[in-house]
């Protein structure tokens, strides 16, 4: 299913992948190559309350050097809120006194997850090349940015220089032809994705999501694929930007004007021409995926699995409690009830959202199936405060679901979509979604 | 740099949740430590003396963009990590804190407990400019060729990471 794929088209002299326009633009050239290894100019830097103000302050005083542009900067916490414990208390404490020390402009505070609310509150649009202090940052992709996750040290060297190294990637180009099926997402599409190609799979190339099936997502199922390009080891997700998008831009930010869409629909895509491995997907015949313990990559088709019982059933996270994912699981819950012996866990990913799950009345169906609500946070997923407890069999829309990592060792937990963890709660085992939703 | 060093074998897809564990990570780096690849090898943290190398499988450091599953290995004195692959987010991170990380195709010739010396050679490239290429000689008597590391990365790992890269430009 591999090969190179060169458009026949020889309009253009030097045809560009959507990857190599965005990184010479912020390089401030004409064109790059793949492989070169160029400078750019960040135009937007995303931090959290982990890999924020605790490690970048010191760093920064003991430099004697200052913030290149405040107004580039967003801070968000979503770690460690709610604090649990003394420790995440300082922490969060820390983070607020250094965010009015600093005079940043652009916080965001236990409203939300740092992927969700960059595009809530209108922080991106295409054509930008943005840094992330977390591993999910490839989730901005969706919207045509080049954005990636760095850690603390290189996020150092970007708030005092506002630039960063980039080598070229090749891009390997997912191409999904067909319609999903009801009751089947992109969650499952990119399980698939890290199952045949491995959690390295993407050796730290550019991924762009490209096809029919994948042009009919909204948003943030858009984004769920950017989100868990991470789990496939790419440095960046993107998707060339479309009406789609354009839509979604308009509702969060005021500055785009008839000519710059027609600009950037047109510039922010791959030339035909241009260089990309591809990968054909059928989004027709995939079945929901699921991820057994303790890897993404050990993901199969729900379908292939035998009797497994679960005592938790958790909807949460950057990657699997977005309204989109919320609106998911009501269809499989609306009328129903979560199994005997099961919790069902929510942490809707912003607040803003949960607020229009609400609206919706998708909040009221959760809670009537049994749900308890948590705070809009990274909770679980990233195991810094909330965690599961040693005899935990989990089935969870979130992202990675490595041994240890959202409780003891002992705690097993199988990935899944909204819709077959909702399923699955309801029949307190295993359960292909698509029987709830003929 | 031609020095005797021991190395501790690991397999492939060890992740930053197994170098730098989530419930810990509230904690300084030289806490942290204590943990590191206790679900994995749980006497690593204790028995590892400085100057030890890690020979591991492929895609070492999946998983998050915490720097501190590369912080760890450096409070603990390993001297390299030696692998086929890396994440590409814990290879910018181990550099920027001054880890070596050896990308070696054939890595898995090298065997826990092993006894290997690193060479390094230094050579200007017309395309690339300066490059510099380590050579792993293991037991059996092979040398190991890495993938080159280009002269802006090579520099983090001599000064001891981007911190003090940053310091000698900002003086």
């Amino acid at each position: 299913m591999i090969n190179m794929q060169t458009h026949p088209s020889q309009t253009l002299a030097h045809p560009q992948t959507l990857a190599q326009k965005l990184i010479a633009k912020s390089a401030g050239l004409e064109r790059v190559g793949t492989d070169d290894i160029v400078t750019c100019k960040v135009d937007l830097a995303m931090f959290h309350d982990s890999s924020g103000p605790r490690r970048l302050k010191p760093m920064l005083e003991s430099l004697g050097a200052k913030i290149w542009d405040t107004s580039k900067v967003v801070l968000v916490l979503d770690h460690y809120v709610p604090a649990t414990d003394a420790q995440s208390t300082q922490i969060v404490q820390l983070t607020r006194q250094v965010a009015k020390e600093w005079r940043l402009p652009n916080v965001i505070d236990s409203e939300g997850i740092c992927h969700i609310v960059l595009p809530e509150r209108g922080h991106l649009k295409p054509g930008m090349l943005c840094v992330g202090g977390d591993s999910h940052s490839p989730t901005a992709g969706a919207f045509g940015t080049y954005t990636f996750g760095i850690g603390a040290t290189e996020m150092l060297g970007v708030v005092v220089t506002g630039e960063i190294w980039v080598k070229v990637p090749q891009t390997l180009r997912m191409n999904w032809s067909g319609t999903l099926q009801s009751g089947v997402c992109a969650k499952d599409m990119m399980l698939h994705m890290i199952a045949k190609m491995g959690m390295n799979g993407g050796a730290y190339q550019a991924v762009e999501f490209d096809g029919p099936a994948v042009q009919k997502l909204n948003m943030q199922e858009r984004m769920t694929l950017s989100n868990m390009s991470a789990e496939l080891g790419a440095q960046v997700g993107l998707i060339a930007p479309d009406q789609v998008t354009i839509d979604y831009l308009r509702n969060t930010r005021s500055d785009l004007t008839d000519e710059w869409v027609r600009e950037a629909l047109g510039h922010w895509r791959s030339d035909e021409g241009s260089q990309s491995q591809l990968f054909e997907f059928s989004a027709s015949t995939l079945s929901p995926q699921v991820a057994a313990p303790h890897s993404p990559e050990n993901s199969a088709p729900v379908e292939s699995y035998g009797r497994e019982r679960f005592n938790v059933a958790y909807l949460g996270a950057c990657t699997g409690a977005k309204l989109e994912d919320l609106r998911a699981a009501a269809q499989v819950l609306k009328g129903r009830k979560v199994a005997s012996g099961v919790k069902l866990l929510v942490a809707p990913a912003s607040a803003r959202e949960q607020r229009q799950a609400e609206e919706e009345g998708i909040m009221k169906c959760l809670i009537d199936a049994g749900a308890t609500t948590l705070a809009n946070s990274c909770g679980a997923c990233a195991g810094y405060g909330f965690n599961f407890s040693e005899l935990d069999r989990v089935i969870s829309s979130t992202a990675r679901n490595f041994k240890g990592r959202m409780g003891p060792s002992s705690v097993d937990v199988f990935l899944a979509s909204p819709y077959t963890v909702a399923a699955s709660a309801v029949r307190g085992e295993l359960c292909d979604p698509r029987e709830y939703l003929i | 740099m031609n020095k005797p060093q021991r190395v501790w074998r690991l397999p492939k897809d060890v992740n930053t949740d197994n170098l730098a564990p989530g419930a810990y990570m509230k904690l300084p780096v030289a806490q942290i430590a204590k943990h590191t690849l206790e679900s994995v090898r749980p006497e690593f943290a204790s028995s590892v003396v400085k100057g030890d190398l890690i020979a591991a499988g492929a895609n070492f450091g999946i998983g998050s963009s915490r720097e501190q599953a590369a912080g760890v290995l450096l409070e603990l004195g390993v001297a390299a990590v030696i692998a086929p692959s890396f994440s590409g987010l814990f290879f910018r991170n181990a550099f920027n804190l001054g880890l070596l990380l050896l990308t070696c195709p054939k890595a898995e010739l090298i065997g826990e407990g092993d006894t290997v010396y690193l060479r390094r050679e230094t050579k200007n490239v017309l395309t690339q400019g300066k490059i510099h290429t380590f050579f792993i000689q293991t037991p059996a008597g092979e040398d190991l060729e890495c993938t080159p590391i280009p002269e802006f990365l090579m520099q983090m790992i001599d000064q001891g990471g981007l911190l003090n890269v940053l310091k000698s430009k900002l003086k």
